[in-house]
């Protein structure tokens, strides 16, 4: 079952910016896809357009059934509650601790308390960060830090994971490290993981699903495989 | 449920947005607090001058003396004639016996004076007192009386009563402008106030919207924030209402300048302005706040 489908999507910015060129591509349930290419090929863009953060120009993405490019302001939050997003600078806020963090989005789509706890620990004992839910974030390393922001995309139990660069600001061990969390998202909650990434050595070491991308257009799409331009 | 929780959760928010911005929340109570006292001194000043503008009303009549001359059959004419006046509400007729009877009763002088008239050389006149549906058309319906035949005089409140609800009605219209203007300076304020609530939140709201929070759940705080904020700033209004028009009126004893210009009693009146005060502060904070909203929280 194709829970992602992309078909003809054209992304043309306000300023005449083509970013991405025909995209055609499915993406089937429980997946772990990176998303590659160099620099201004288009990886945020796409991200973007699966979370209705950019509309395509023209073309059409459904994402777990839901028509993307046709939904309204009001109702995109229908799609996020569908997804879980992680970026390379964390987005965490910096005022409340590990746990409210995390609570933050049970709090927003007005879960109840019993219901924030339970899914607050659970998600953070499965980036492993339970010994630290009182800290604040200055308090944590940057990895630490993202497996906080992992485990906020991930509280709601969504259906995909959206993570740009998510291994960004990190070094190759700290990277490691986030990337097999993701894994193990993957495999324990059979989350669909799509992520972002120009790191090289994590994309062949995991030989996992691989979207190509270069100045926009698609260039590979390979079920296992490694980092290739 | 869902939505008691969320609605909680605003109401938790907008609290916490108003004293973690104190100083900015303070200017903006400090406003909507000035601008109630206005509105709550305009409201008791309206208030009591349409009550004693009423209360003039009802006793506003024109007078009118036939000619000394005049037969029972004239009066009946005159009678009939003031009738079917269009600005006429009600009459009543006095016959100059009757006032004779009248004033012989009311005075021991009088009544040895007056003993001795006969019927013929009664010098009084037959009247007339004429209630008025238009207050402010008395005069040029006196002036149509006085035409009328076997007609002598027609006297009402010249001048004294007729400027002093000319001055009122002045007096009221600028207290609406002003009112008018206060409020619209009031909102611009909250405007401002909840703006920068929501740009300090940014990065929050941003999160939230990430997050899968409906736009429901993102506006509420900041529409209960300018709540919040117009029932805070109608606080000391409040107190000034119930407490400062109490006394005022134990001061005048319930009156001012002279009898004739009654105060309104403060029960029921001051907890029903206390809450006219209310209900505007909050509905002023809402408009600002809801327009902050749609103005700089693009979602
Ligand atoms: N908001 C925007 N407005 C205009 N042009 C944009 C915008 N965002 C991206 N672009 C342009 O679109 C193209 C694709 O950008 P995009 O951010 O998707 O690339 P990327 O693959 O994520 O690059 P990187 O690896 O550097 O993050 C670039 O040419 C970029 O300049
Ligand atoms: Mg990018």
């Amino acid at each position: 079952m194709d829970l992602i489908r992309v078909k003809n999507v054209n992304k043309q910015y306000k300023n005449g910016v083509t970013a991405i060129y025909d995209l055609n591509l499915s993406i089937k349930k429980g997946s772990f896809v990176f998303v590659i290419g160099g620099s201004g090929s288009g990886k945020s863009t796409f991200i973007k357009m699966l979370y209705r953060e950019e509309k395509p120009s023209s073309g059409e993405i459904f994402v777990g059934g839901i028509n993307v490019a046709k939904l309204r302001n009001s109702k995109v939050y229908k799609l996020r509650r569908k997804l879980g997003i992680v970026f390379q600078d964390y987005r965490l806020l910096p005022k409340l601790t590990v746990y409210e963090n995390v609570a933050f989005t049970m709090e927003s789509i007005g879960a109840t308390k019993a219901e924030t706890r339970r899914k607050v620990l659970k998600a953070l004992e499965l980036v492993g960060l339970k010994a630290k839910i009182h800290n604040y974030p200055d308090q944590l390393s940057g990895g630490e830090q993202q497996r906080v922001a992992i485990a906020r995309a991930i509280v709601n139990e969504p259906r995909i994971l959206l993570c740009d660069e998510p291994t960004g600001n990190l070094d190759p061990d700290r990277s490691m490290e986030i990337v097999k969390v993701l894994e193990e998202i993957n495999k324990t909650c059979g989350t669909t993981i799509i992520m972002a990434t120009h790191d090289k050595e994590i994309v062949n070491k995991m030989q996992k699903e691989v979207v190509l991308l270069k100045d926009g257009r698609l260039i590979k799409h390979l079920e296992k495989g490694g980092y290739e331009e | 449920m869902k939505f008691f929780r969320t609605l909680r959760r605003s109401i938790r928010d907008a609290f916490k947005s108003v004293f973690r911005n104190f100083s900015l929340s303070l200017a903006s109570i400090s406003c909507i607090t000035i601008t109630l006292i206005i509105v709550a001194i305009s409201i008791l000043i309206t208030f009591n001058v349409q009550n004693f503008t009423r209360e003039m009303e009802k006793d506003l009549t024109i007078v009118v003396f036939l000619d000394t001359d005049a037969t029972e059959e004239d009066s009946k004419i005159v009678m009939e004639k003031l009738e079917n006046m269009s600005n006429v509400e009600s009459l009543t007729y006095q016959s100059k016996t009757a006032i004779k009877e009248e004033m012989r009763k009311e005075n021991e002088v009088f009544n040895e004076v007056m003993s001795t008239w006969s019927e013929e050389d009664n010098p009084l006149k037959d009247t007339f007192q004429v209630k008025v549906k238009a207050v402010e058309k008395i005069a040029d319906t006196a002036k149509r009386i006085e035409k009328l035949d076997k007609v002598s005089t027609v006297r009402y409140g010249e001048g004294m009563v007729d400027n002093l609800i000319v001055a009122f009605e002045a007096a009221q219209k600028v207290s609406y402008g002003m009112v008018i203007a206060l409020i619209l300076v009031t909102v611009f304020l909250i405007i401002n106030t909840i703006k920068l609530t929501i740009f300090s939140r940014k990065r929050e709201i941003s999160i939230m919207r990430l997050v899968g929070a409906s736009n429901f759940t993102i506006k509420t705080p900041f529409i209960i924030e300018g709540m919040v904020l117009g029932i805070f700033g109608s606080i000391i209004p409040i107190l000034t209402v119930c407490f400062g028009y109490v006394a005022l009126y134990n001061h005048f004893d319930g009156y001012l300048y002279s009898r004739m210009i009654t105060l309104i009693e403060p029960e029921p009146f001051i907890y029903m302005v206390s809450g006219i005060v209310l209900v505007i502060g909050i509905i002023v904070g809402m408009i600002g706040s809801a327009s902050a909203v749609r103005k700089y929280l693009k979602i």
